[in-house]
């Protein structure tokens, strides 16, 4: 069994295929940048981007991955990507734990949308738990990518 | 030579005579103390030592490297509060040095340090003048180095930039003075000469904000589950699902069958109060972490629930009511309430109620522990490395200072990180199984096996005069008490006046007749602090029933509680049992004076005059109240749709949290506390069915999500000089009433038991 993972070929031998991708991300690859939070898809921790979508690869068996797996390592290779830039420009994270994902589903929202308005962030952005409620920020970090925001 | 010893033990300073005896009394001692345990065991990491080869490290808390390299060390542990930035940043001000050149480890734990507990919004208040010192200490030492090798009065030069600057414009850098710094003896205390105000570079503004976003943002931060060490296995455990049950029999032939299970133990069920102690349970030890979480859920276990069995909410909530309207213990007196509520022209009644809440951190609960015959390293997402440390050596049967606990980022602590019951299960395995392990709880594992914020019903009568003026007010406050988690006496479980004194005892206003009570209550679960702790539910009652008295009187909410809060003073606690925080009633009195400051902050600048005409449906609702030494006033904005639902536009905060390090890290804290405090309001419930908890993960114990939460959070940060109070926990008390109160304002219903997503708000 084989996936592309952040653009290399990566060789799972004969792992169990029901296995979560994002088990196989952080136990077996050691991309330890993607977040287990609840294991169920309600949360976001585990978002990655498969084939450019945002995922949760908690829900995902690796055996479903049939395109090729972005994850927070792989998003830009020196944390130049406009929506890691805006991140650390508006100092957006606190405890840090669901921001991967954050920062994967945003950047998958922008790369559908470039311009997203209220309602688009809402949707995009609803399935990414924060609890220690950064949300103000992700909201202008995503709007000052877009062009507009403070 | 003990990391106590350097560090002043208690936490409160260097402690002078134990440096001299360090660094005055030969070289021996010195490098004693340079590389001895307390020194060296920070510096351990190969990245330190390399780089940090004869460096002066005059304390335990920042060394400096013959290449200028400064390395400061973060004891506090990092929960998304930004403490690992914000101390590092009073010594790095106070040294002098360049932030771009700072590297910030975090310390092991260690008695050393003092306090470690990251919790009770206590960092700055507690650490700011030891890390000024720590700061001062070194510059003092590189300023004395520069004088001596150009021959002049150490008073004429200045460190500044990384570099010492003397009179005739000479320069010597940090790490070109190291060598010679590293001879001197170190100065007292009334050497020591801090920066003026002016003469900051990073205390008190936006420049530095947080260390850790970075790698945050690449996914390059470590947190509990990131650490691996070789030969590591993976363990998830299955705990008896109500507190004090026992397992009667396991079948684990399912579980052994599961592809990447390698072993299944048990362990020993916790005796006595819980307190710290693992639970017990079923371990399943895996190759990886899915295969453990399989393998555990295909084990068959017979258990019984034992005394609690039968124990539910509903039941223990109609207990608590009423205990509440039974005469309880005297907390504090004034006057003659009953008297004053028998003359008064008008009575007022109301009883309100909270829930158990989880603390729902982001990261579940997860520890590894490695373990030989005389070490134990315990990596953990902690924040009271000293009490993993002491529980672990208990567990291992090792000294506490053979047990090192590497404190990782911690994703979310909130309180329920200062537990260290999960590091207890690691170790009990490591040393069952002879290998590292890693335990790692699942958001069930989570949610079930949290120690729950307590729950509360608060009851509250007070007479109004025909004026409509407060004339008397009794309170009466039962909740469980965290207590119980650690005492099994009847007698813990009624709180104690350092939990009282969390919200309810120091009522601000001084109203002639006033009589405060405590009732009884324990439950069979862990109570424990969560982000705020009492002050969630005294805040909620106190500040939901001001509101409902000046709806009574008739009068704008905000002249009202101006009113009510009376002349600036500092409230007389005499004669009351009130620990204040452990702080000095002198230095941190309860001065109503600056809670009427915040007050008028945020209904300035927050407009509430120019904002509280709104159409039905929208309303703005208001609170004030001060916890952790701090004063915090909201106003928050709610839009209640026809169908009932509530969002939240805006939030207004405004903090006097005297003097203030990172100010960025403020706002974002109280940005934080309006969505934490909109989860109590609208969303968190743990309920117990035959002693069990229903809830398991965030579908059926939701967390606010970004169209929930607060859209808009403007803060305002009140200028003071002031000693620093806390800051994490103080903006969210007052956000669950206000947001009820302006669910009033909207659609006058009103909202005394919460969450408010139980009550049905729609309207036509």
């Amino acid at each position: 069994m084989k996936i592309n993972v952040n653009g290399v070929e990566r060789d799972l031998g004969n792992l169990d295929p029901m296995t979560p991708l994002l088990w196989v991300l952080r136990d077996e690859l050691q991309l330890t940048g993607t977040k287990f939070g609840c294991g169920a898809g309600h949360c976001g921790a585990c978002t990655v981007h498969l084939g450019g979508v945002a995922m949760r690869s908690c829900q995902l068996p690796v055996m479903a991955v049939q395109a090729p797996v972005t994850t927070i390592e792989g998003l830009s290779a020196d944390g130049s990507h406009p929506v890691q830039q805006a991140w650390r420009e508006l100092c957006v994270p606190q405890c840090g734990y669901c921001q991967s994902g954050q920062i994967m589903s945003a950047s998958a929202l922008l790369a559908s949308d470039a311009q997203p308005d209220d309602a688009a962030i809402e949707a995009a952005m609803a399935g990414n738990l924060c609890r220690c409620g950064t949300y103000p920020r992700i909201r202008q970090a995503i709007q000052r990518c877009a062009g507009g925001g403070k | 030579m003990s990391a106590a010893d350097l560090a002043g033990g208690d936490g409160t300073g260097i402690d002078r005579r134990s440096l001299l005896r360090a660094f005055g009394a030969g070289s021996a001692l010195l490098i004693g103390a340079r590389f001895g345990r307390a020194a060296a065991r920070p510096t351990l990491t190969a990245a330190t030592a390399t780089t940090l080869a004869d460096p002066l490290q005059p304390s335990l808390w920042l060394a400096i490297a013959p290449d200028g390299a400064v390395r400061i060390w973060a004891h506090r542990s990092e929960m998304g509060t930004g403490i690992r930035t914000s101390l590092p940043m009073v010594v790095a001000d106070e040294l002098g040095c360049d932030w771009e050149r700072v590297t910030i480890e975090q310390a092991f734990g260690d008695a050393g340090y003092g306090d470690q507990n990251t919790d009770g919004s206590w960092s700055i208040r507690g650490f700011y003048e030891t890390m000024r010192k720590a700061g001062a200490a070194a510059r003092w030492l590189l300023e004395q180095a520069a004088a001596k090798q150009w021959g002049v009065d150490a008073a004429k030069c200045v460190a500044r930039e990384h570099a010492v600057h003397g009179p005739g414009g000479e320069r010597l850098g940090f790490g070109e003075l190291v060598e010679a710094a590293r001879a001197l003896a170190l100065p007292s205390d009334d050497q020591l000469r801090f920066r003026k105000p002016g003469e900051l570079r990073y205390v008190g503004k936006d420049k530095v904000r947080f260390y850790d976003a970075a790698d945050i943002t690449v996914g390059k931060a470590k947190f509990g589950a990131d650490v691996r060490p070789e030969g590591m296995v993976f363990a998830a455990i299955w705990r008896v699902p109500v507190l004090g049950g026992s397992i009667e029999s396991v079948d684990d032939t399912a579980a052994r069958k599961v592809p990447g299970v390698i072993d299944v133990v048990q362990l020993p069920a916790f005796q006595g109060a819980p307190a710290f102690q693992a639970l017990g349970g079923v371990a399943v030890i895996a190759r990886n972490t899915w295969a453990a979480f399989r393998g555990r859920d295909a084990l068959q276990v017979k258990w019984n629930g034992g005394d609690a069995a039968d124990f539910s909410t509903e039941k223990f909530y109609a207990a608590m009511r009423e205990t509440a309207q039974k005469p309880g213990k005297l907390v504090r007196e004034v006057g003659d309430a009953a008297k004053a509520l028998e003359a008064a022209a008008e009575r007022h009644e109301a009883l309100y109620t909270v829930p158990f809440l989880a603390h729902a951190q982001m990261e579940p609960m997860v520890a590894t522990v490695e373990l030989t015959d005389d070490v134990c390293r315990v990596w953990a997402p902690t924040q009271n490395p000293q009490g993993a440390q002491q529980m672990v050596a208990m567990a291992t049967g090792l000294k506490p200072e053979q047990v090192e606990v590497h404190v990782t980022l911690l994703g979310g602590g909130f309180g329920r990180k200062s537990k260290p019951d999960y590091c207890v299960e690691a170790a009990l395995l490591a040393k069952q199984l002879q290998k590292p392990v890693r335990v790692q709880w699942s958001r069930e594992d989570d949610t079930r096996f949290d120690y729950y914020h307590s729950a509360a019903a608060v009851r509250i009568e007070a007479g109004l005069d025909g004026d409509g003026k407060v004339v008397a007010w009794h309170g009466r406050s039962v909740f469980p008490p965290i207590g119980t988690t650690f005492d099994p006496r009847d007698a813990a479980s009624m709180p104690s006046a350092g939990e009282l004194g969390l919200g309810f005892t120091e009522l601000p206003y001084p109203i002639p007749a006033l009589r405060l009570e405590a009732g009884p209550a324990r439950a069979p679960t862990r109570i424990g602090w969560m982000r705020s702790v009492h002050h969630v539910h005294h805040a909620f009652a106190e500040c939901s029933f001001v509101d409902e008295l000046a709806a009574k009187a008739g009068v704008d909410r905000v002249e009202f509680l101006e009113a009510l809060i009376g002349a600036p003073r500092h409230v007389d606690m005499s004669g009351t049992d009130f620990p204040n925080q452990g702080a000095s009633m002198d230095e941190y009195p309860v001065d109503t004076g600056r809670l009427l400051g915040v007050l008028r902050e945020v209904t300035t600048k927050g407009d509430w005059k120019g904002r509280n005409e709104l159409p039905r449906g929208r309303g703005l609702g208001l609170a004030a109240h001060r916890s952790f030494l701090g004063y915090v006033a909201v106003i928050v904005e709610v839009d209640v749709a026809r169908d009932g639902t509530v969002r939240i536009p805006r939030v207004d905060v405004a903090i006097d949290a005297g003097k203030l390090i990172n100010p960025d890290r403020v706002r974002a804290q109280l940005e934080g506390s309006a969505t934490f405090g909109t989860a109590i309001a609208m969303l968190g419930e743990i309920t117990f069915e035959n002693g069990a908890v229903v809830q398991s993960n965030y579908h059926d114990y939701p967390v606010p999500r970004l169209p929930e939460a607060p859209r808009e959070v403007r803060t305002y940060l009140v200028a003071s000089d002031a000693p620093p109070s806390g800051v994490g926990e103080t903006g969210t008390p007052p956000i669950a009433p206000a947001i009820c109160n302006a669910i009033y304002a909207a659609v006058g219903k009103r909202v005394r038991d919460l969450p408010v997503k139980k009550h049905d708000l729609s309207w036509s």
